[in-house]
């Protein structure tokens, strides 16, 4: 009973205090606290009901069950996350995105192949291409070479789609001027067209993160050596090992969300004319 | 219209490449059982054997289509369109789960949306929420969903549109608030110099105004609903549907059916989102946008 008050408490206490700090003047703290404010009432609730009414370890596990797993495994878990992660995902990632830039310049230097590519491009980034996993399983080997191939296929077309878009940005003008100093199309590219098309590729590299990681989870699902992220949730499901594999989740969802936040960085780094960006400082 | 011509020659080029890369690829195993039959293969007969083996790593296009048709059309020629051996049996599977699943997500979607444009502690609270979900690789807990559900007593089609409603909701909600919020302060000032209450203004400014971005939003969520169901049935044990057949099928080698199955959810996913294309065309045209 106390647990079940617990949350309820929780709740309208994390419910006044994100209403009070809403009537504040929106200050960059305040913007920070609201949401932390509410995960964490989130978490309180979720603690208080799991304990209140009693759930089974095997349905949901509680928050602090999960934090004492995390401690307590961390060396499978950066197993797992060197097998998936920088292995599979990373290497994934470098190949399709640096390919499909590269691909996207060389296209572009053809307006035949670039109204033909676009379409089928878009078609193609638009299927469910984790359907190929388990070919590419077949293919590569069960080692971590598969989900780098199967990331490559899921990445490739969305930053392939935004980049060759990307680099239409430049305006006829912009380019004339470009001609009148007399530049080579090499340095049109470097100078102009290729910071034009930064924002482009970015969003497309956004985009790349989140299916860098699902890719490379979802295919060991289809086979996979004793290690990793993917197996080691399927695995730990069969032994109604939840608490483990939360654990993993925690963990999937720190590095999805470390991935973006570090693209978003390296974006304002980069694009930092862009108005997007300036409207922000 | 001018794209055609060049569409049709990539086209073409993908499948020489597949033709050729299934010759490249099925070699070895034509090698190897030409040597234990004691025969040398001429170069016509090796190509004939890549296009024709029964497991090869790459089966040739013209297998595919065969077996695809094999499992649809022929199925429905004999009367037997629903049989557990057609793919129309496992398409309508995975297809009613991403329907629903596409359903609720809109709904949830939209809901959401609305609650972020009208409450400033929602938008502020919980959009960041709403981003940081997608970076989650929710593909991940499908099977623990699946069989956390199943435990409760849930299961067959809600599970598996659970998990395409999560993959589905975010982009209705990033488009919905960006659509609710495109009408100008200017078109907000005359809704009020008309004395127009909360509601007039929302269902006759603010929900006109963000079709656009809605049906924009519903082709991303669609094409994301259809992956959620196909992964969702990879962990029931590969009973039914597009993504049983793909398991089933990388257990036994069959590569062919694995292919078909690609093939078949690749059409889906085309034919639901050029639906939502043609009901966007129409809406918006009625309403005078497009």
């Amino acid at each position: 009973m106390g647990w079940i008050l617990f949350a309820l408490g929780a709740w309208i206490v994390g419910w006044a205090l994100n209403v009070r700090l809403a009537r504040l003047v929106p200050s960059r703290a305040v913007r920070l606290a609201m949401p932390v404010l509410f995960g964490l009432t989130i978490i309180a609730i979720w603690e208080g009901v799991v304990r209140g009414f009693d759930v089974s370890a095997v349905l949901l596990p509680a928050p602090s069950v999960i934090a004492k797993t995390f401690a307590a495994s961390t060396s499978i878990l950066w197993e797992d996350f060197v097998q998936t992660v920088i292995k599979g995902a990373l290497t994934g990632y470098i190949i399709g995105c640096g390919s499909a830039v590269l691909t996207a310049i060389a296209i572009d230097r053809s307006d035949f192949l670039r109204r033909g590519l676009m379409p089928v491009g878009n078609f193609v980034a638009a299927l469910p291409i984790v359907g190929m996993a388990p070919i590419l399983v077949m293919w590569f080997g069960f080692d971590w070479q598969s989900k780098a191939a199967v990331v490559v296929v899921m990445v490739f077309f969305p930053v392939l789609v935004n980049t060759v878009e990307g680099l239409q940005a430049a305006s006829a003008m912009q380019r004339d001027l470009m001609r009148t100093y007399a530049a080579s199309s090499a340095t049109t590219l470097l100078k102009l067209r290729l910071p034009m098309a930064m924002p482009f590729i970015f969003n497309g590299l956004k985009i790349a993160t989140t299916l860098a990681l699902i890719g490379a989870i979802v295919a060991e699902f289809f086979g996979s050596p004793i290690r990793g992220m993917g197996f080691r949730i399927s695995v730990s499901v069969g032994q109604l090992a939840l608490d483990l594999v939360w654990a993993e989740i925690v963990v999937a969802a720190l590095v999805g969300s470390a991935a973006y936040g570090g693209v978003a960085l390296i974006e304002r780094a980069v694009t930092f004319w862009h108005p997007s960006q300036r409207a922000r400082s | 219209m001018r794209s055609i011509v060049p569409v049709l020659t990539v086209v073409g080029v993908i499948f020489a490449l597949w033709y050729a890369a299934a010759i490249w690829l099925n070699a070895a195993w034509a090698y190897d059982k030409a040597k234990r039959a004691d025969v040398t293969l001429s170069t016509s007969a090796l190509v004939a054997d890549t296009w024709a083996q029964e497991k090869p790593r790459l089966p040739a296009p013209h297998q595919v289509g065969a077996e695809i048709w094999k499992t649809t059309g022929a199925m429905v020629a004999k009367g037997r369109a629903f049989s557990k051996r057609s793919l129309i049996y496992h398409s309508w599977i995975t297809l009613s789960a991403t329907l629903l699943g596409f359903a609720l997500g809109t709904g949830l979607g939209i809901l959401l949306a609305v609650g972020i444009v009208y409450n400033t502690v929602m938008d502020r609270s919980v959009m960041p929420w709403v981003i940081t979900s997608q970076t989650i690789p929710i593909l991940a807990l499908a099977p623990m969903i699946i069989v956390v559900l199943n435990a409760v007593g849930i299961s067959g089609l809600l599970p598996k549109a659970m998990i395409s409603m999560y993959l589905s909701f975010f982009p209705v909600v990033v488009g919905m608030v960006k659509g609710l919020r495109s009408p100008e302060v200017m078109q907000l000032d005359q809704m009020r110099t008309w004395n127009a209450s909360a509601s007039q203004t929302f269902w006759r400014l603010r929900l006109p105004a963000s079709m656009p971005y809605l049906f924009a939003s519903l082709k991303v969520g669609m094409a994301a609903s259809l992956v959620g169901a196909i992964v969702g049935e990879l962990p029931t044990g590969a009973v039914a549907g597009l993504g049983a057949r793909l398991l089933a099928g990388s257990y036994y080698g069959q590569t062919i059916q694995i292919w078909s199955a690609l093939i078949m959810a690749a059409a889906l996913a085309a034919v639901l989102v050029a639906i939502i294309g043609v009901i966007q065309r129409v809406t918006l045209s009625r309403m005078g946008m497009a």
